[in-house]
């Protein structure tokens, strides 16, 4: 069954690791659908959130490729169900169409968006959500004249407890019976 | 900190200044380096400079081709069990490494492989010779990194030799710049113990062991598979101790080859498209099948979906990315294969399974009679494969290193030389690379000299890599070579025979005259095409005191069996 998934991969922070861990997901043929990059609670430790429409067996390969290169730290994937993820959206529209009678500021409190620049001509719309909610007020925008749109990659934590510095230690357990 | 070897009687002090290219020489000499099979060029010239103080230290071999070169580092990894070094330069040289990296990585052979990069002022501007080699490299490497300053050439050749080792092993990279070359630094070398987020092999889960233990000894019918792993990981003895033990027949796979004794009487032969009958059938009765140490390649399931399926599966594989991959394991053990099998040796019980044993001999005996017999004892006129695979084998009894390349002679080879000792095969597996025979011979020469090693190829992979005949020459490596010649890519004929109804599309070669070749290298060679001739070109090739030459002209359009057809089932290998 087709789902998506949330991918979260914990790594150190060099140069060109993005791009050995998207050759593992071109060469299977996987699309990412969104892509955040940030620094983990853990100084040092990057957080990579992919998301992916695909198999639930094909994912479960993927994430072993990917914890396999060298500079990977953990790799998991989850359900949405096992998350709770944001994206952000901002959205500038024209002040022209603002002034067309129909009620903007309904919208704006309806969708919990916030406004964050009115200039001369354009407005800047803020909101954050989930994909659904954002498309949704794009949608609701488009008759006032949205001018762009862009949305952000999916920021996610997960709501199962272990947590990283845990799955740290139990690396360093099974690396110190090599020494 | 670890005894460094400089110069003539000179004592090398800690942290002494010197420049990146000689930390380059010192940092390999401490990794106990002897061996680095490379070619110049302007980006490595610093290093090939400081090479110049070093020569009685460090053995270079001058290649012919960076891709030899490589090759060359893959045969002598693959001998010894360490790890093979090459240098190339930037641009045209890095990228000539690319096949043989591809080729390591899949079949888990440790290298390090230096290139020279352009200045880093340069990196980026299309400068000559500028290539994205880390980039290009990313995904045929188990790591790579480029290092752009002096001070940080001997950690990233500690980690890099770390890397290539432990573990599943694989081919590392690292790009240095020509600043980094030149500039100074206060050369201290620690060897790397530990990277963070690399966890080469993790602890033995003994309850999975003993799971697999109980699905041993509760077997009627158990089957084990013997993979590269066994080699990696020294298990060779323990693997004996399991299966005698338990009484269990097994079989190996091409890259398994030689992990176990050729004539053992629990071997039932090689797996796979071209390997004997009765393990292929037998895979597919088996009410257990134990695979150590090997990663399920297509070449020898077939198809997945009618493979083993009334089987319980235990994979002993030390990547965990391997378990489930293509076959789904009822028990994974993820564990180096030796660690795991002296566990496992403690929790079998000594059992007895001849009647299963025997099962498989009828299977051979049938693979005697329909395919063996004619290989080995042909009555036509020309001569086979097989005959002259048997004969060489016959004369070095067991003791010789065999190096094939792809093709034809390749399944043949693998099917018929008779080995006694560990990795003494040396073979391009996974990546099926036409022309790595001649110089990974070269490179298993050099990394054991001792034993006479015998380099098998066909006419058309002989062309791809020849030049390398003049590398063989100037370091008067004792390298045999066997050139069968059908004047076809005669397994690509193979399958348009049988599959494409002979349409002989490109396959059929107008050749060079491979005597007057190497000759003119000053290999000395000779050529056989009777059937009566071979013994004494046998004879000639072994007991020649350095590099020889043999032609042997095999029939043109013999076919390589039995056969699992591609996307058939293991059990409907055909044996004409």
């Amino acid at each position: 069954m087709i789902r998506k998934y949330t991918i979260s991969i914990f790594t150190e922070n060099f140069i060109g690791l993005l791009n050995r861990i998207t050759i593992i997901f071109t060469r299977r043929h996987i699309n990412i659908e969104s892509l955040t990059v940030s620094e983990s609670e853990v100084k040092g430790v990057h957080r990579y959130t992919f998301v992916v429409k695909s198999e639930e067996e094909k994912v479960k390969k993927l994430v072993k490729q990917i914890e396999k290169l060298v500079d990977v730290l953990k790799a998991f994937y989850y359900t949405n169900e096992e998350t709770v993820f944001q994206e952000i959206a901002l959205y500038k529209v024209s002040t022209a169409g603002l002034k067309e009678g129909r009620n903007f500021e309904r919208l704006i409190r309806e969708h919990h968006a916030r406004m964050l620049t009115v200039e001369a001509e354009f407005v800047v719309i803020e909101k954050t959500g989930h994909k659904e909610e954002t498309q949704e007020l794009l949608r609701q925008l488009q008759p006032f004249g949205v001018l762009e749109f862009a949305r952000s990659g999916r920021v996610a934590v997960t709501k199962p407890m272990k947590r990283l510095s845990s799955y740290l230690k139990e690396m360093e357990e099974d690396q110190l019976q090599l020494t | 900190m670890q005894t460094l070897t400089k110069p003539v009687g000179l004592e090398l002090e800690q942290a002494q200044m010197m420049t990146g290219a000689e930390a380059v020489i010192q940092s390999l000499l401490a990794e106990g380096v002897d061996t680095v099979f490379g070619y110049p060029g302007g980006a490595i010239m610093p290093v090939y400079d400081a090479l110049y103080d070093y020569q009685h230290f460090l053995n270079h071999v001058l290649v012919r081709h960076e891709q030899g070169g490589i090759h060359a580092a893959q045969g002598y990894a693959r001998v010894s069990g360490k790890v093979g070094v090459c240098f190339a330069t930037s641009g045209p040289g890095a990228t000539n490494l690319i096949t043989g990296l591809a080729d390591a990585m899949i079949d888990s052979n440790p290298l390090v492989c230096i290139t020279g990069q352009v200045a880093s002022h340069l990196l980026g501007t299309d400068a000559f010779q500028e290539t994205d080699v880390v980039g290009v490299s990313m995904p045929v490497t188990k790591w790579n990194c480029q290092v752009t300053k002096a001070e940080d050439i001997p950690a990233a050749i500690a980690k890099a030799f770390f890397i290539a080792r432990s573990g599943r092993p694989g081919p590392v990279l690292i790009d240095i710049t020509k600043d980094a070359q030149f500039g100074k630094l206060a050369f201290h070398y620690e060897p790397c113990q530990l990277v963070r987020s690399y966890v080469p092999k993790v602890k033995l889960d003994l309850e999975q062991v003993q799971r697999a233990a109980e699905l041993i000894n509760n077997a009627k019918k158990p089957f084990l598979l013997v993979g590269q792993g066994v080699i990696i990981s020294q298990a060779e003895r323990e693997l004996l101790q399991l299966v005698e033990k338990a009484g269990i027949p097994f079989a190996w796979t091409l890259m398994g080859l030689s992990a176990v004794p050729t004539d053992h009487e629990l071997g039932m032969g090689m797996l796979g498209m071209h390997g004997n009958y009765a393990p292929n059938v037998k895979t597919n009765e088996c009410d257990i099948l134990i695979a150590v140490g090997m990663r399920f390649d297509d070449r020898v399931t077939g198809d997945v979906s009618k493979y083993a399926k009334q089987a319980k599966v235990i994979h002993i594989e030390i990547d965990p990315a391997e378990i489930d991959k293509n076959i789904k394991a009822d028990v994974p053990v993820v564990a180096d294969a030796k660690e795991a099998l002296q566990a496992l040796v403690e929790m079998v019980h000594p059992n007895d399974h001849s009647a299963w044993v025997n099962e498989f001999h009828e299977k051979r005996a049938i693979e005697v009679e329909k395919v063996i017999t004619q290989d080995l004892f042909p009555q036509k006129e020309g001569l086979t494969m097989g005959e002259v695979i048997r004969r060489v084998s016959d004369h070095l009894n067991g003791d010789g290193i065999l190096v094939t390349d792809v093709g034809q002679h390749q399944m043949v080879a693998s099917r018929y030389f008779q080995f006694k000792k560990s990795r003494s095969n040396v073979t391009s597996g996974g990546l099926g690379t036409m022309g790595f025979a001649l110089p990974a011979a070269l490179g298993a020469k050099l990394g054991s000299p001792d034993r006479e090693v015998v380099a098998v190829i066909g006419d058309g992979g002989f062309q791809m890599t020849l030049q390398e005949l003049a590398t063989i020459f100037q370091t008067q490596a004792a390298v045999k070579i066997i050139i069968l010649n059908n004047n076809f890519l005669g397994m690509v004929r193979q399958w348009q025979q049988l599959f494409f109804e002979k349409r002989y599309s490109f396959t059929e070669m107008t050749n060079p005259d491979f005597i007057k070749i190497s000759e003119a290298y000053g290999i000395p060679a000779t050529k056989v095409t009777l059937r009566e001739d071979l013994d004494k070109g046998v004879e000639a090739l072994l007991s020649s005191d350095g590099p020889f030459l043999l032609e042997v002209v095999v029939e043109k359009e013999d076919n390589v069996f039995p056969m699992v057809p591609s996307g058939a089932s293991v059990s409907d290998i055909r044996l004409e």
